[in-house]
C-alpha cells in the first residue's frame, strides 16, 4: 500500500515559497477578530519533491481507458480522444466567466446551440437543456417533465412508473425520489420486454415507462413500437435512458421509436471522460409538446444573435447553477463534429461488431445467457464455473485484473445468475479483443486446474482482494 | 447447493417465513433467501407501529450483491423489530431462522391460509433452482 500524504509529512517541510508582498502587510488578529482558529489546521507538511513523487506513485496504480482495455458493461468506456481536451482548454472557451454579457460569448452560445441540434439530428427529438450534470441527474430532470406533464393537465392520478426487472438500477431510485410508485414489467423468455406483462399494468395511473434500448442484456426491444403503442394509449409517456445510445446512434434513433424524453450522456456515448476523468453531462431532449416545460434558460438565436431564452412558460425551473458543465459540452461538440454523420454510424457498428466477436469467440468457455446477435455489450455467466469449480463471476473478474484488463460489470442485471456484462466499445483494435477473449479463456482453463489462483485473485495488482464485506459492514470513513 | 427449511413456519413465495405466536407472526428471511442475496451488510427496519397491508414492503436487505425489498407476508401492526440486525446484519447469514427481522401483530389470521407450508416450499425452491 502506498503511504498516505498525512504519512509523509515531516513537520517543518513546505512545498511552496511565496515572493515579499508589495502591499503592507496586516495582522489577522486585528481584521479577523473572534473569527480566527485556535489552532493550525492539521495539514500535512511535505516538501514539493515529495509531493511530486507521492502523486506520481499513485497515478501508476490507477487504471483507466488509457492505461489498458475497460470493459465495462453498460458504461461504454470508450477512448477519450485527446482533440477533445485541447478543444475544451482553448482559452475563448475555458477563460470564459459565466456571468458575462451574452454578446461577448456569442461563440460559446453558438456551440451549445449547434450542440442541442446535433443532438436532435442524431436522436429525433425536437428540444435538449444541457444543464444537467451526469445521466442520473438527467433522467431526473426528465423524470421530472413526466411528472409536470400529467400534472399540468390537471391529471393528479399517475403516480406509477413501469420499469423492466432488467432495468438500470437509477431507473428504479429516480422514479422513487420523485415520489412515483414503482411497477415492474416482467422480461420474457427472450431477454426483452413482456409485452403482454405490460399490456395487463396498464391504467390510468400509469405515469410511464423507462427503458433503454437496447437493454441491459445487450438486445434490441424488437416491439418498441407495440410497446409505445400500449404505454401512450393507456396515456403514459416513454421515457429513454440513453447508457445504451452507443449501439443505435447513427442507424437508430429514439425519437422515431416513439420516445418522449430522452437522456444522453455525453460521457459515455459522446467520447468526454468518465468518472474519475471528469464531470458528466446528461443532456435531456423532449418531443415538441413537451418543449413549455424544460428547464430555463434555453439557448436561443433572434435576429442572427445566440441568446438565452427564459421564455419557457411552464419550466420546471433550473436544474443546475448557470448552464451545466460547458466544458464536457466543448469536449462533446468537438467528438461529433470530428466524426461527422458518417463517423458516428461507423462507430455504432464497431461496438456492435466488437461485442458480437467477443460472445462469439467467448460462448466456448462460459454460458452466454440469450446466445443470439447482441448490440453494444452482452452477458456472459460463470454459472458453469461456479457449479463445476466453486469460481464464481466475482472471482473470474478479480483474475481479469491480474491479466491486466478492468473487469466486466457483475452481477447485473439482477435476472441473470453470476453475470458479467461485456462491452468493448468501439475503440478496441482487434489485437486487444484477441487478447482478451485469450485471457478468458485461460481464467475458464485456470478455474477447472486450478480454482483457489483464480479465487485468491488478483495477486499482481498493487493490492490483493479487498474484504467488501468487512467494508460494506464496518467502513472506516477517515484514516486514524 | 442445499437449502435449509424448517418444519412448522409459514413460507411465502418471497421467501420469508413467519412463525405465528398467538397474534404475533415472527418474520424472517429463508435460508434460501439468504443464499441468493449473498454477504447480508445492511437491514432497514420499519418503523414501530406502523401498519402494513400484506406483500407490502416493509424495509430494506442490502448484500454485496443487490439492494432487496423485504415484505410483509401477512397484514398487521409492527410491535417489535430486530434492532440486533443494526449491529451484525450478517446473522441473517448464519442463523436465518434464529433471527427474525420484525414482529407483526397479525389483523387477519386467514391470511396465513395462503402461505405455504414447508413441504409445499421446499418444491416451490426447487423449481426456483
Amino acid at each position: 500500500m502506498s503511504k498516505l500524504i498525512f504519512e509523509r509529512s515531516v513537520p517543518g517541510s513546505s512545498a511552496f515559497s511565496l515572493p515579499e508582498g508589495d502591499v503592507p502587510s496586516v495582522e489577522l488578529q486585528d481584521s479577523l477578530q473572534g473569527f480566527l482558529r485556535e489552532s493550525d489546521p492539521p495539514l500535512p507538511e511535505v516538501s514539493e519533491v515529495e509531493v511530486v513523487r507521492h502523486f506520481t506513485e499513485l497515478s501508476t496504480k490507477a487504471f483507466g481507458v488509457d492505461s489498458g482495455m475497460y470493459p465495462l458493461g453498460s458504461c461504454t468506456m470508450k477512448y477519450n480522444p485527446k482533440i477533445n481536451e485541447w478543444a475544451a482548454r482553448l482559452p475563448g472557451i475555458a477563460g470564459l466567466h459565466p456571468d458575462q454579457p451574452e454578446e461577448t460569448v456569442q461563440g460559446a452560445l453558438e456551440l451549445m446551440y449547434e450542440l442541442e441540434q446535433m443532438l436532435c439530428e442524431i436522436t429525433g427529438m425536437n428540444r435538449y437543456t444541457l444543464q444537467p450534470a451526469s445521466g442520473a441527474h438527467g433522467e431526473m430532470t426528465g423524470a421530472s417533465l413526466i411528472k409536470a406533464y400529467h400534472e399540468q393537465r390537471q391529471d393528479f392520478r399517475r403516480k406509477k412508473m413501469v420499469v423492466p426487472d432488467s432495468s438500470h438500477g437509477t431507473n428504479p431510485a429516480t422514479a422513487h425520489m420523485l415520489g412515483f410508485e414503482l411497477v415492474e414489467v416482467r422480461s420474457n423468455e427472450r431477454g426483452l420486454v413482456d409485452v403482454d406483462d405490460l399490456c395487463s399494468l396498464m391504467s390510468d395511473e400509469i405515469a410511464g415507462l423507462m427503458l433503454t434500448n437496447p437493454n441491459t442484456l445487450g438486445l434490441f426491444e424488437e416491439e418498441i413500437l407495440e410497446i409505445s403503442k400500449v404505454v401512450h394509449e393507456a396515456g403514459g409517456l416513454l421515457y429513454y435512458d440513453g447508457a445504451n445510445l452507443n449501439a443505435v446512434m447513427g442507424v437508430a434513433r429514439p425519437g422515431d421509436m416513439g420516445f418522449d424524453i430522452v437522456h444522453l450522456n455525453l460521457h459515455k456515448t459522446f467520447g468526454t471522460p468518465h468518472g474519475g476523468g471528469g464531470p458528466g453531462a446528461g443532456p435531456v431532449g423532449v418531443k415538441e409538446f413537451l418543449v413549455d416545460l424544460l428547464p430555463i434558460p434555453l439557448v436561443g438565436k433572434k435576429d442572427g444573435q445566440y441568446c438565452l431564452d427564459y421564455d419557457v412558460p411552464h419550466s420546471i425551473g433550473k436544474v443546475q447553477s448557470f448552464y451545466g458543465n460547458f466544458g464536457v459540452m466543448a469536449k462533446a461538440y468537438a467528438y461529433i463534429k470530428a466524426l461527422g454523420g458518417k463517423g458516428i454510424r461507423e462507430a455504432c457498428r464497431h461496438a456492435v461488431l466488437n461485442a458480437n466477436y467477443l460472445r462469439h469467440n467467448l460462448s466456448d468457455f462460459y454460458e452466454i445467457t440469450y446466445d443470439r446477435l447482441c448490440k453494444h455489450e452482452f452477458v456472459a455467466s460463470a454459472v458453469r464455473q461456479k457449479k463445476e469449480c466453486g469460481v464464481t463471476a466475482l472471482d473470474v473478474a478479480k483474475r481479469l485484473i491480474d491479466y491486466g484488463y478492468h473487469p466486466p460489470t457483475i452481477y447485473f442485471p439482477l435476472i441473470v445468475d453470476e453475470g458479467l456484462m461485456i462491452e468493448p466499445t468501439e475503440t478496441e483494435t482487434k489485437e486487444r479483443l484477441d487478447g482478451f477473449i485469450e485471457a478468458m479463456q485461460e481464467i475458464a482453463k485456470e478455474a477447472k486446474e486450478n480454482p483457489e489462483l483464480v479465487k485468491e485473485a488478483p495477486t499482481n495488482a498493487p493490492i490483493r482482494r479487498v474484504d467488501e464485506v468487512t467494508a460494506a459492514r464496518r467502513p472506516i470513513l477517515k484514516w486514524k | 447447493m442445499a437449502t435449509e427449511i424448517k418444519e412448522g413456519l409459514y413460507y411465502s413465495d418471497e421467501h420469508e417465513w413467519v412463525r405465528v405466536d398467538e397474534d404475533n407472526a415472527n418474520i424472517g428471511i429463508t435460508d434460501y433467501a439468504q443464499h441468493q442475496l449473498g454477504d447480508i451488510v445492511f437491514v432497514e427496519l420499519p418503523d414501530l407501529d406502523s401498519e402494513f397491508d400484506a406483500e407490502e414492503s416493509i424495509g430494506v436487505i442490502e448484500s454485496v450483491k443487490a439492494v432487496s425489498d423485504m415484505h410483509t407476508p401477512v397484514s398487521g401492526t409492527v410491535t417489535a423489530v430486530n434492532e440486533g440486525l443494526d449491529d451484525v446484519p450478517e446473522s441473517l447469514n448464519s442463523n436465518p431462522y434464529e433471527e427474525h427481522i420484525v414482529v407483526i401483530k397479525m389483523s387477519d389470521r386467514s391470511e396465513l391460509d395462503k402461505l405455504m407450508n414447508a413441504k409445499e416450499y421446499a418444491d416451490f425452491c426447487e423449481k426456483e433452482e
